[in-house]
C-alpha cells in the first residue's frame, strides 16, 4: 500500500518556456513529501508528468525504483496505483455516489463490495448524507471533499495533492488535512502535496521541498526547511519577502 | 384517404426512423473515437465528412440507385424500389451528419473530463464511455438533425423507392406528387402530419436532453 518515487533529470517544455529544467526528488515509501513555490513554478507540472498527463522531455521517473512499463496493460496498472487531486475537481453528471465509486467501477468493483467502499470513502471526509445527491449542486468545500474521497476509495498507494485546500474556508481546509493524515496512517501510502501555502507544507509534511522557476533549490525535513534553511531563496520564500 | 395516409405515414416513420437508428449505431461510436483522437490526418477526415454534410440528396439517391440497380455490385439483393433501399439511401445521407455533429461533440469535451477519467483510472474504453455520456445531450443534439434530415428528405427516396402506390409512398414524395396533381387538400393533410411528426420527436429527443443536462 506503499510506493518510493524517484525524479532524476526531469525537464518538460511548455511551447518556447522550460518548465521543468532537471527536476530530481526522492520521494520515501508513505512518506507525505510537500513542494512548495510561488505560482507558475512548475510544481502542478511535476504532478502531471508523475500521473502520466504530460510527458518529460528528457529524465526518468521511477516508481518503486521502476520506469513505467511500455506495456498498456502494465502502465493501466501502474496508473491505478496512483490517485490525484487537484484545485478545482471536476465531477461527473451525476449523483455524488456515481463519483465516489467510478474509479471502483473502472476496476471491475460491483455489488455490496461497491457499496460498502463507496460509503465508507464518503464517511472519511463527513459526506454519507450526501451519498445520492447530484454533484452538480454541491458547494465547493463539499466537492472537493468528494473528489478526495473519488480519489482515496481505490485505495491508491501514491496520492498526489495539487493545491487541494486553494479557496476554501478553514472548516473544509481542515476537515480535508484531517482526512489526509487519516488515510495516511492507516493505509501507509506515499502523499506528494504541491501547495503555495507553507502552513499547510508545515502541518501535512514530513520533508519539503522548494521549487523556483523550474529548478528544485532545496529538500529538507520539514522543521530544518522552516527554521534553517541553506539556501537564501528558501529563507527569503519562508519569511514570505518574495514577491511574485 | 385517411387509410392511405395512415400507410404512408407508417412507412415514413419506419424508414427515416430505421435509417437513423442504423446511422446512430454506426455515427456514434465512430464519432467518438475519431473525436477522442488528436492527429494530423483528422483534419482530412473532418474535411471529407463536411463535404458529405452538404451532400445533395438527389445525389445520394442517384449513387445508390446505381450501386442497387440490376447491374450494380448489390442488384442481386434486389433493394431497389423497396424500403430498404430507402433505408439504405437515407443511411447514406444521415451517416455523415451524425457522425460529423458527433465528433465534433466529443472533440470539444472539456479536456478535463478525459484528464479525471484517466487519472481515475479508466482505460481506453470507459474514457472513451464517460466522455460520450458527459457529451449525451450534444450526441442527441446529432440524432435529432439527422432525423430531421431524414423525416424532410425526399430526393433519394423518390430515386430509390420510386414512389409506388401502396409500396413505397412516403409523406414527403407523395405531397410532391400531389402538388403535381393540384391534390391541395391531401398535401395539406400530409405536410400537418409531417408537422406532427417532426413535432413530436423533436419534443421526445428535447425532453431526453433536458434529462441528461445537470
Amino acid at each position: 500500500m506503499t510506493m518510493a518515487l524517484d525524479l532524476a533529470g526531469v525537464r518538460k517544455r511548455y511551447g518556447d518556456r522550460d518548465v521543468l529544467q532537471g527536476i530530481g526528488l526522492n520521494v520515501e515509501p508513505g512518506e507525505v513529501f510537500a513542494i512548495v513555490g510561488p505560482s507558475g513554478a512548475g510544481k502542478t507540472t511535476i504532478l502531471r508528468c508523475v500521473d502520466f498527463l504530460a510527458r518529460p522531455e528528457a529524465g526518468s521517473i521511477r516508481y518503486d525504483g521502476r520506469t513505467a512499463s511500455r506495456d498498456l496493460r502494465e502502465l493501466l496498472a501502474l496508473r491505478r496505483r496512483i490517485g490525484m487531486i487537484d484545485q478545482n475537481p471536476l465531477l461527473f453528471r451525476g449523483s455524488v455516489f456515481y463519483n465516489v465509486t467510478y474509479g471502483l467501477c473502472a476496476r471491475g468493483v460491483e455489488g455490496p463490495d461497491l457499496r460498502v467502499r463507496g460509503f465508507r470513502a464518503l464517511e472519511a471526509v463527513g459526506l454519507l448524507g450526501l451519498v445520492d445527491a447530484r454533484a452538480s449542486g454541491l458547494s465547493a468545500g463539499e466537492a472537493q471533499r468528494v473528489a478526495f474521497s473519488r480519489a482515496i476509495v481505490s485505495r491508491p498507494d501514491l496520492l498526489l495533492l495539487d493545491e487541494f485546500t486553494a479557496n476554501l474556508d478553514p472548516a473544509n481546509v481542515n476537515a480535508l488535512e484531517a482526512a489526509v493524515r487519516g488515510y495516511n496512517r492507516e493505509t501507509g501510502a506515499t502523499v506528494v502535496l504541491v501547495t503555495h501555502n507553507l502552513f499547510q507544507a508545515k502541518r501535512l509534511a514530513r520533508r519539503v521541498a522548494l521549487l523556483m522557476d523550474g529548478e528544485i533549490v532545496e529538500t529538507a525535513p520539514t522543521e530544518k526547511f522552516f527554521e534553517s534553511p541553506r539556501d537564501p531563496r528558501t529563507k527569503a520564500f519562508v519569511r514570505g519577502e518574495f514577491a511574485y | 384517404m385517411a387509410g392511405d395516409i395512415v400507410q404512408i405515414t407508417l412507412l415514413s416513420l419506419l424508414v427515416s426512423g430505421t435509417s437513423t437508428l442504423v446511422s446512430t449505431l454506426i455515427a456514434v461510436p465512430v464519432g467518438t473515437y475519431l473525436g477522442l483522437r488528436e492527429h494530423g490526418g483528422l483534419r482530412l477526415l473532418r474535411n471529407i465528412l463536411f463535404t458529405l454534410y452538404g451532400l445533395p440528396p438527389v445525389l445520394a439517391g442517384l449513387l445508390v440507385l446505381l450501386v442497387l440497380s440490376r447491374g450494380g455490385p448489390l442488384g442481386p439483393l434486389g433493394l431497389l424500389y423497396t424500403p430498404l433501399g430507402m433505408i439504405v439511401a437515407q443511411v447514406v445521407i444521415v451517416t455523415p451528419i451524425i457522425l460529423g455533429v458527433t465528433m465534433s461533440v466529443v472533440a470539444a469535451t472539456e479536456r478535463r473530463i478525459k484528464e479525471t477519467a484517466f487519472v481515475l483510472g479508466a482505460d481506453r474504453q470507459q474514457l472513451s464511455t464517460t466522455v460520450l455520456r458527459e457529451s449525451a445531450a450534444g450526441v442527441l443534439t446529432a440524432v435529432m438533425v439527422g432525423f430531421g434530415r431524414a423525416i424532410s428528405e425526399v430526393g433519394a427516396v423518390f430515386i430509390v423507392g420510386g414512389h409506388l402506390e401502396g409500396h413505397t409512398q412516403v409523406l414527403t414524395t407523395t405531397i410532391i406528387t400531389d402538388v403535381e396533381q393540384a391534390n391541395y387538400p391531401h398535401a395539406v393533410a400530409l405536410g400537418v402530419v409531417l408537422l406532427v411528426i417532426a413535432g413530436a420527436v423533436y419534443f421526445l429527443l428535447y425532453r431526453l436532453q433536458e434529462r441528461t443536462l445537470p
